[in-house]
């Protein structure tokens, strides 16, 4: 059971039409069980554990048990996800405990301006030179072989 | 009442239709809205997944693998022409190749600004895990792209739209122009018509052809995504477009089993790869590499060849094989000055070294925390996963593109760059074949590229193309008609899964990947095959091409996965042609004929394949290897 859902945790989203965790998945496996109100993963053996519904979900209902045909029980891999980092606790076999911490992001989220203040050397559409060139190559034209 | 009847027909009218929310997907949008503006035109992007955390890049990256670094001269075009021409066995487009490499570093920096944390030394350049690869905070990665590619579509206000969570399923065609694509929602019964003057393939590569070593729960843990299923090769190969370099799979070799990367272990940490008796077989089988010239002596080592060594030993049974992170741990605080700086370079390197798992596999995390390793302490195994069809990696295949005005010889032109031999539809990142070595930037920059001439086409020809409405509702039937499969036999039997009057597409994808792995050289074959063979296979999914009309869905999730399985056959099949019609071995860490076991000048070319829409035949032919640098 690749990603698993804790029942206790897990509030369905509030029954939002849509929940994180389903939308995100990008092998469509989370589903929501409308009697129960609780997500599920339809087919753990399709799961990449890729993390992202363990990362989305607002009640950290989300959790990865490796695969069990090849991993040995007991580890554990969760991440806590900020505005610009991600700090992640590695629970060995053994009871061991490691903590990294990394940087996710340098700018605020939805600030990403496409053209990031380069403006573009050409109008023509014909010509090889493509948006925010050459200003974003650091060159002053385009290199030919 | 048909089941057709309970999807709404949705039509989108656009002008240049993006297929695919990944690395080039995205570079696309970006590029498109740009130009789209200056000309009133429209774009819209179609994913089956969600934009932030799609395709390949869904879990996030360590490393961007593509930077040339033009700007201050470290590297030329002629040197990322020609590592990536010998890494395939001299099988690339130079012009295609060189055309990415030229704007790549341009999309790196956009990154940049964009908010991706990129490693910096204390000069404030980027540090470099090898040549052309450089080290990144990756975990959101995907999610920063796509925030740039959502607000460029934004800047087209009502004229920039996008779709998440609509499975594409193939081509609307007008003749020979590609006038738009069809598909459905995975989250709502509608099914959607896309009409669009221009069509961008991105879908990425596809995977679970072959079958994968772990068929349980590890079934999922593919290298290679399993969300990404041949939806571009089957678009492509459906519209009639020739495809390219069909038969170069990508073999990767990783940690074995979670499939974590290598890449920095090797390039960054310096670690080697022995076998179980601690013998370097790049040493040892050093001579073996005099088989494969020219390309056996070129440094780096061809990915197919340092595979093959492995597999070589794997063969006569000195596995397991071993990645000696100890020993490269060792090696590099070894070199401390003194105790303090020891203690603290191993820490650096400890964090460096789960980074790069967590950033992008962290199942490989998993399977260290839970089999207790210390990389410093003990070695870790790694071992060739299986094949995978990835054209923007260390693979070839994809559609064959033309090139770039003024790089290209007129061989590879025939009209707008990057576009497929069908009018109007064009091709990038995955899709496109023949320019290994674009990973996340090139893909990104090859959508870039792909995207502005496909807007330069919508002026060119403003008209619609004509669809004829019962064209539409023919292809609706089709497209749904698994569904109806199974609620008119569902009752027959007890258990939905077993019933004599369909197949459900769990089995069929076994069924595939059983015939894949065991006659076109799968894991279990060690990757060899032959002539026979691969005939063999032909003649079983000739089988499994029937059955298609024999398929059966439940609910609208099941129906995406029979149409992933219906994309995976085709991908199969032109593998399977092309691999025949290739008498040699070129790559032979990535498959090994027997019955051809060398390389041979003659095959100094592209093996092109085309199925031909109106014939339903298949069309192979060699195309020149055209040099343009020495
Ligand atoms: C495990 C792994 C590790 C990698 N590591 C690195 C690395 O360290 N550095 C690096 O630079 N590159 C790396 N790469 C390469 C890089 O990820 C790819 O080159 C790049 O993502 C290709 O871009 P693409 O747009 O062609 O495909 P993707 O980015 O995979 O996008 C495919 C898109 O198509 C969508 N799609 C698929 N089918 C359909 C359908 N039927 N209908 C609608 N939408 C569909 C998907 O949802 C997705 O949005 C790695 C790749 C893999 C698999
Ligand atoms: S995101 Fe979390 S809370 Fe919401 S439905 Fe999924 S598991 Fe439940
Ligand atoms: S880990 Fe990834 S693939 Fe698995 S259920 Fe969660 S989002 Fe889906």
């Amino acid at each position: 059971m690749p990603s698993f859902i804790i029942t206790e945790k897990c509030d369905g989203c509030k029954a939002l039409d849509r929940t994180a965790c389903q939308y995100i998945c990008p092998n469509d496996l989370l589903v929501l069980d409308k009697v129960k109100n609780k997500a599920y993963n339809r087919s753990p053996e399709m799961c990449w554990e890729c993390y992202n519904c363990v990362k989305i979900c607002p009640t950290q209902a989300i959790e990865i048990r490796g695969y069990a045909d090849f991993m040995p029980l007991g580890g554990v891999v969760q991440p806590m996800k900020s505005s610009d980092s991600i700090l992640w606790s590695v629970k060995f076999r053994n009871g061991q405990i490691k903590r990294f911490k990394f940087p996710i992001r340098t700018i605020p989220e939805g600030s990403a301006e496409p053209d990031a203040g380069w403006s573009t050397g050409t109008e023509d559409l014909k010509s090889p030179v493509l948006r925010t060139e050459p200003g974003s190559t650091g060159l002053s034209e385009l290199p030919k072989l | 009442m048909e089941i057709t009847d309970n999807f709404e027909t949705i039509e989108v009218t656009t002008d240049l239709l993006i297929l695919g929310g990944g690395m080039a997907a995205c570079g696309a949008a970006f590029e498109a809205a740009h130009w789209a503006k200056k000309h009133n035109l429209k774009v819209t992007l179609v994913d089956k997944a969600a934009m932030d955390r799609s395709g390949a890049v869904a879990m996030g990256l360590s490393a961007i693998n593509q930077y040339i670094g033009l700007k201050t001269g470290e590297n030329t075009l002629q040197d990322y022409v020609d590592y990536v021409k010998n890494d395939l066995m001299g099988i690339v487009r130079d012009d295609l190749v060189a055309n990415i490499a030229r704007h790549v570093d341009s999309s790196v920096h956009l990154f940049e600004k964009w908010g991706l944390p990129i490693w910096k030394d204390e000069q404030g350049n980027y540090v470099n895990e090898g040549r052309w690869q450089i080290m990144i905070n990756g975990e959101s990665y995907k999610t920063i792209v796509a925030e740039a590619a959502k607000n460029a579509l934004a800047e087209l206000g009502k004229n920039g739209e996008y779709y998440e969570k609509v499975f594409i399923t193939g081509p609307l065609m007008d003749g020979n122009r590609c006038a738009g694509a069809v598909g459905f929602s995975v989250r709502e019964n509608k099914f959607y018509v896309f009409k669009a003057k221009s069509v961008l393939a991105a879908m990425g590569g596809t995977v679970h052809v072959f079958k994968p070593r772990s068929v349980g729960e590890g079934l999922g843990r593919s290298w290679y995504p399993p969300f990404n299923s041949g939806a571009s090769t089957y678009f492509t190969l459906k519209a009639g477009a020739e495809m390219t370099c069909q038969e170069i799979r990508f073999v990767p070799v990783r940690f074995k089993d979670a499939y974590g990367p290598v890449g920095a272990w090797f390039l960054l940490f310096k670690a080697k790869a022995t076998n179980a008796m601690g013998e370097d077989y790049m040493e040892t089988r050093a001579d073996e590499l005099n088989n494969w010239l020219p390309y056996g002596k070129v440094k780096p080592t061809p990915a197919n060849l340092r595979n093959y060594l492995m597999m070589l030993e794997v063969n006569e049974g000195k596995h397991p094989i071993y990645m000696r992170t100890d020993e490269a741990i060792r090696e590099i605080v070894k070199k401390a000055e003194d105790e303090k700086t020891a203690k603290r370079t191993l820490k650096k390197l400890e964090n460096e070294a789960w980074e790069d798992f967590l950033d992008m596999t962290v199942s490989q995390a998993l399977l260290w925390a839970s089999t207790n390793v210390k990389p410093e302490e003990q070695p870790s195994e790694i071992a060739a996963c299986e094949p995978y069809f990835i054209g923007s990696h260390s693979g070839g295949s994809g559609a064959w593109v033309s090139g770039p005005e003024d790089l290209a010889p007129q061989e590879y032109r025939w009209d707008f760059p990057n576009m497929t031999t069908v009018q109007g539809l064009f091709a990038a990142g995955d899709a496109s074949g023949a320019s290994s070595h674009k990973f996340s930037s090139g893909s990104f920059t090859e959508g870039r590229i792909a995207a502005k001439a496909a807007i330069s086409f919508c002026v060119d020809f403003p008209d619609i193309p004509s669809i004829s409405p019962t064209a539409v509702e023919e292809i609706k039937a089709e497209i749904f008609k698994p569904l109806e499969t199974y609620s008119k036999f569902k009752d027959y039997s007890i258990d939905p899964n077993i019933n004599p009057n369909f197949v459900k597409p769990k089995m069929f994808m076994f069924r595939l990947q059983k015939i894949m792995d065991e006659y076109a050289g799968g894991v279990s074959n060690a990757f060899r095959t032959s002539k026979p063979l691969l005939e063999k296979g032909l003649e079983l999914l000739r089988f499994m091409r029937e059955d298609v009309e024999k398929l059966a869905a439940e609910d609208t999730h099941e129906l995406m996965r029979c149409w992933e399985n219906i994309h995976r056959i085709w991908q199969a099949e032109s593998h399977i042609r092309t691999i025949l019609f290739r008498e040699e071995t070129r790559w032979p860490g990535y498959y090994f004929r027997t019955d051809f076991p060398k390389m041979k000048e003659e095959w100094k070319c592209f093996a092109n394949c085309r199925w031909n829409p109106e014939t339903g035949d298949w069309e192979m032919k060699k195309r020149e290897i055209i040099d343009l640098i020495d």
